[in-house]
């Protein structure tokens, strides 16, 4: 899932998993499903003594030491299994994170923005590691993101969003797609990008703009 | 020396002894959550309904514990509601409860011209625990430390981050009720040992003494128990010898309990 700052992404994201309820329309899940989650980040307070191999294996009964381990060293991890939670740098948590989503065992593995606070070097590594990690567990991971690159070599399906659907599909069929190209330009500079259709402050879409050239008047499915 | 021997023999200290003992072994692991979640301004503000409580007690007739520990437990479940609703930083909303709550029960106070002993309230009055108050205090004791059990690890979870505990299927909000509950509860038993000023001292400083020596969850809420027990212990006999105000005694035996465990080196 991609879009420029504020367009809702981690907004939709909430109301998949729950923690929001939505306004008007409706979300269908599979009763059951199991879902692992990495939060965007995560602060531990200093005064919380806790282990990263207590964290995976805290509220989940079900987890030994020997799969906490597992769980660490495939994200590469083993050597943080003793530090303490409070000490963990950005890229060193997220990928903590993204051992405990792995160890639930997850059919669905919800990320939002994995790589924020990871420096640039460790960025790759931690796509590679989801990367791994669907092929190894066979779930399927949906990941809001900000690195276009990324998104345009990696995915299966793109969903662009700016308070409503642009336009989504496989990523080559949306690197082509007009409201893709206005959106962030077609030499993939996420942050620069125009509008070819004006929005209103709630962000609807102004109907009457001139220079649209993209069809809101279909119903976008895809609310799911 | 002789003094003290005579007053070993008598009931009040012990019952004394034994009410302190309680609060600080729920104190405790409370206390870690409060020190965790940066509750120490939810302590203030539920102590500081307390004396509404009292007022409230001696109008309806009810038992003051009793009357504290409803009024504030209704504190802690307007709180909850209100945290969710309003725009107004939780510290603001929290200022402005604590206050009025505080202003509000010594208005009632003078307004229904209550006699109530306002400096034991706001000091503690721990030397004058009745064997009735000592039942009701195990009572309410055993159920918080039951619940502690119980809620144990889904209360971590909370404490690390709301949102993923609440993905992998914790009650997020009848466990942050729970746990407002259970702090009101200990603030209604502990206002007898330390008094309403003091009581958000009593939840901070053993749990605060025990990180230092703590790399568990488990082991530090253990220690902050054990630490707030021995301050009771040395603020009670503290208080038996120089003829010092017992609420107070056991928060500075506490302070230097604290000040003794930071001359150790960290700790992992």
């Amino acid at each position: 899932m991609i879009g420029p700052n504020g367009a809702g992404k981690t907004t939709l994201l909430r109301l998949l998993l729950g923690l929001s309820r939505p306004t008007a329309g409706s979300i269908h899940r599979r009763p059951g499903l199991r879902l692992g989650y990495m939060p965007q980040r995560m602060q531990v307070d200093a005064s919380m003594p806790m282990s990263v191999a207590r964290f995976l294996q805290l509220g989940q009964p079900g987890i030994t030491r020997a799969e906490a381990d597992t769980a660490l060293a495939r994200v590469r991890a083993q050597k943080l299994r003793n530090a303490s939670l409070a000490d963990l740098s950005g890229g060193e948590m997220q990928r903590v994170l993204l051992a405990r989503a792995a160890s639930r065992k997850p059919e669905l593995m919800v990320l939002d923005e994995p790589t924020q606070g990871v420096d640039v070097s460790g960025q790759g590594e931690v796509y590679q590691l989801i990367a791994a990690l669907r092929d190894e567990l066979g779930c399927g991971v949906l990941l809001v993101s900000h690195d276009l690159h990324m998104v345009m070599a990696a995915t299966d399906q793109v969903l662009c969003i700016n308070q409503h659907i642009c336009c989504h599909g496989h990523p080559e069929q949306v690197s082509r797609d007009p409201a893709y190209l206005e959106l962030f330009g077609d030499k993939l500079a996420p942050y620069s990008h125009q509008h070819n259709h004006a929005h209103d402050l709630s962000g609807d879409v102004l109907e009457d703009h001139s220079r649209c050239n993209h069809d809101h008047s279909r119903r976008e499915p895809g609310h799911e | 020396m002789s003094e003290l021997v005579a007053v070993l023999g008598s009931q009040f200290l012990w019952l004394a002894l034994a009410a302190g003992l309680i609060v600080a072994a729920v104190g405790g692991p409370l206390g870690c959550f409060a020190v965790w979640r940066r509750m120490a301004y939810f302590g203030d503000t539920l102590a500081h309904s307390a004396l509404l409580g009292v007022t409230l007690g001696f109008l309806l007739h009810l038992q003051p514990t009793l009357a504290v520990g409803a009024t504030c437990c209704a504190l802690a479940v307007l709180l909850v509601y209100l945290q969710r609703r309003q725009k107004f930083s939780v510290d603001t909303l929290l200022g402005i409860l604590s206050h009025s709550m505080l202003a509000l029960g010594i208005v009632t106070v003078s307004l229904f011209d209550i006699n109530v002993d306002l400096l034991s309230l706001l000091l503690g009055d721990l030397l004058a625990v009745s064997p009735e108050d000592l039942v009701l205090m195990a009572a309410a004791g055993a159920l918080i430390a039951g619940l502690l059990f119980y809620l144990w690890e889904p209360l971590l979870a909370f404490t690390l981050n709301e949102e993923l505990a609440a993905v992998e299927g914790v009650p997020v909000e009848r466990v942050r009720l729970a746990l407002m509950l259970m702090l009101a509860l200990l603030i209604a038993i502990a206002m007898k040992v330390v008094g309403i000023l003091l009581i958000t001292a009593l939840l901070i400083i053993p749990a605060a003494s025990a990180r230092r020596l703590s790399h568990t969850p488990e082991r530090m809420a253990l220690l902050a128990a054990l630490i707030g027990g021995l301050s009771v212990l040395l603020g009670l006999l503290a208080s038996v010898l120089w003829d010092t105000p017992a609420g107070p005694s056991i928060v500075l035996a506490a302070a230097v309990l604290f000040l003794c465990t930071q001359a150790r080196p960290q700790h992992s």
